[in-house]
């Protein structure tokens, strides 16, 4: 256990070295600092010495490893934009990313679990192949379109007519298949509570969960039919083994089957699967906050590209590159607790 | 001449994957769709009613006409205009042509990188492997749009908004193949294990072929199935992410609109109302993406490879 733990961490650190190396080229190769800092009037010797001030003029290495220095303390430089330190820029903007993410978290959860285990159950139903088919369907659509149709249905609202309007049927088809909207769609509102620090929450007012609902139902969709298939395979496989059978045998209720003995051998793998997803959702979350105007860091960094903002576009790399790292080698270590058959070495074929 | 193609013609028609694929209603529905959505990109200067590159033809007085069958539609423009007031037709025929020609760009470059790195980690083994399948490793876990979206936002500050514009289809194919290798790497190289112990591999070894010619001439074709299936996939995905990315404004420019960049430019004008000018080429996007899935989950059930379980 300690020798997997050391090579896991190891890796982390090796990781993390290297993207940190790729955010220092890019902010060597994209930035000169020089040129945001002083107008065209300074001449070409005063330029050279504050150059030489600013230890521009100093090997690669020498640089990189003060830049390293300088992250490892929290400090990834001076934002052009807001003009404050670009961690402190990040720290604002991630609990909004946050909160997302646990929104998209919980409604994935909610769903997934009872439906992956009813189609696993019943396969042959045929609320099952429509839950399947859907979810086929779910995989091809992106995010964003998501959100966007989502934005049409339930925050402008959509009239139908259709049907003639004089039939009884017609004029209830009509109004059945019309919707008002209303839903905002557009950043976090404004009764947010704050927390601590600087989280200001939307979970404890109507309208910060108002806002909630279209970003996170977006965001989910995306996961949602990823979760039902792991779920319904990983139950049918399950319910296919000895011990299964065994109690069925014992002649235990079959909810006591499914929900006590077969689950809990099915969420092993997908919560594995899933810490690794919840990192991949990061990405996803550019596409989201773009949309929907979400005050997050993927909207930050999105802004930050427009504006060429190069130290908090590196700062962005950094921090999620931790984030990314951290989870990845948490979820292999819980995997490496709780599945002791896993191999400690790398793989050897 | 005639007699060989004649007689492949023949084979194929002789094949399991021909035979399966007439009794698969899904797969021929799947097939037709695609087959015509291809051709109509290929196509799409000759089909469609006005050329949206062309300045000449686009009058801003039509802009945001809705669609046929809508109040204040225009027969001219059977799927109405977008806000600049070009055919929204033409538009969708020349940005699928984008990014049909943007994902299969990607696949080839993903394919030739992941065929060349799955088969040196495979056969070599030893150091060359654990470094290729670390890097896939690490790459995979920070998943292919991200990536994608990192280096399309270091692309467009170092090059500039102008500059992008007019490179943007080559850096999307680039970034989108770089991005994506490792899921084509990782196949390749589990059919390469499987493979190189069987015995025509020792036999070509104890007739004294180079290992190049081992690699290429005698085990690549036999690792082409699953290679043909993910690629399928892959196709769809870097579909997919092109969209994603021009969505962002790190991908097509509007001047030169892929089905991603026109959703975009729709999406500023759906508060006033003009839904038609994004969920009509999201819904051509999504019957692509959908029908090259099919098809993908229907070559996977028919040639049922060995595929790598990420």
């Amino acid at each position: 256990m300690l020798a997997f733990l050391v090579q896991r961490i190891s890796q982390a650190v090796l990781v993390m070295f290297v993207i940190s190396v790729i955010a220092f080229a890019i902010q060597d190769g994209l930035g000169d600092p020089l040129q945001q800092m002083v107008g065209m009037s300074v001449s070409q010797d005063e330029r050279e010495a504050i150059r030489e001030e600013m230890g521009l003029n100093d090997p690669l290495v020498v640089q990189y490893v003060r830049f390293a220095g300088n992250a490892l303390q929290g400090d990834l430089g001076i934002s052009y934009f807001y003009g404050k330190p670009t961690m402190d820029v990040i720290l604002e903007h991630l609990p909004a990313t946050l909160e997302l993410v646990i929104g998209a978290s919980l409604i994935i959860i909610i769903f997934s679990v009872p439906i992956g285990v009813f189609a696993a159950i019943r396969p042959q139903a045929w609320l099952s192949k429509f839950f399947m088919g859907v979810s086929t369907v779910g995989i091809s659509i992106p995010v964003f379109l998501t959100a966007i149709v989502l934005i049409q249905i339930f925050s402008i609202g959509v009239t139908v007519d259709w049907f003639p309007q004089d039939a009884g049927w017609g004029q209830w088809l009509n109004a059945a298949l019309s919707t008002e909207g209303g839903l905002p769609s557009y950043g976090r509102g404004d009764d947010l509570t704050p927390l601590f620090g600087t989280w200001e929450s939307g979970f404890f007012s109507q309208g910060g969960l108002l806002h909630l609902i279209l970003p996170s139902v977006s965001l989910a969709s995306i996961m949602l039919p990823l979760f039902i298939r792991l779920i319904r395979a990983e139950m049918m496989e399950v319910l296919q083994s000895d011990y299964i059978r065994y109690a069925r045998a014992k002649g235990l209720s079959s909810s006591r089957v499914y929900f006590l003995h077969a689950l809990k051998n099915t969420m092993l793998p997908v919560i594995t699967v899933g810490g690794v997803q919840i990192g991949i959702m990061v990405a996803y979350t550019i596409l989201t906050e773009t949309v929907f105007q979400w005050p997050g860091v993927g909207l930050m960094f999105l802004e930050a590209i427009t504006r060429s903002d190069i130290p908090l576009i590196v700062a962005y790399l950094m921090v999620v590159g931790l984030i990314f790292v951290i989870t990845n080698t948490v979820v292999d270590l819980i995997y490496g607790l709780v599945n002791p058959t896993v191999k400690l070495t790398g793989k050897k074929a | 001449m005639t007699t060989a193609t004649l007689s492949r013609w023949d084979r194929f028609r002789e094949s399991f994957l021909w035979y399966s694929f007439k009794r698969d209603k899904v797969a021929i529905a799947s097939f037709i769709v695609l087959l015509s959505m291809v051709l109509s990109a290929i196509f799409a200067p000759l089909l469609a009613p006005a050329d949206p590159y062309d300045l000449a033809q686009i009058n801003i007085m039509n802009s945001e006409l809705p669609p046929v069958g809508l109040d204040g539609s225009d027969p001219a423009f059977p799927l109405g205009t977008d806000a600049q007031g070009r055919d929204l037709l033409s538009t969708i025929l020349y940005g699928t042509r984008v990014s049909l020609l943007i994902g299969f760009g990607a696949v080839v470059l993903q394919a030739a990188l992941g065929i060349l790195f799955g088969l040196l980690a495979g056969y070599l083994g030893g150091r060359v492997d654990s470094i290729l399948m670390r890097i896939a490793d690490v790459q995979l876990s920070f998943s292919t749009l991200m990536v994608a979206i990192i280096v399309g936002a270091v692309f467009k500050a170092s090059f500039g908004n102008l500059m992008f514009g007019e490179v943007a289809i080559y850096m999307l194919i680039f970034i989108i193949g770089v991005a994506e290798w490792p899921q084509i790497a990782r196949t390749v190289r589990a059919s390469v294990l499987a493979e190189k112990k069987k015995e025509y591999v020792d036999a070509a070894k104890v007739m004294g072929f180079r290992t190049r010619r081992i690699m290429f001439r005698h085990i690549l074709p036999n690792t082409l199935s699953p290679i043909f299936v993910i690629a399928t996939v892959q196709i769809a995905n870097a579909i997919i992410s092109e969209a994603a990315l021009s969505f962002l404004g790190l991908g097509m420019p509007e001047t030169q609109p892929s089905l991603g960049s026109l959703i975009k430019s729709g999406f500023d004008y759906i508060q006033s109302g003009s839904w038609w000018i994004s969920l009509i080429p999201g819904l051509v996007l999504v019957v692509l993406v959908l029908v090259i899935n099919l098809l993908g989950d229907w070559l996977r059930d028919v040639m049922n490879p060995r595929l790598y379980k990420g």
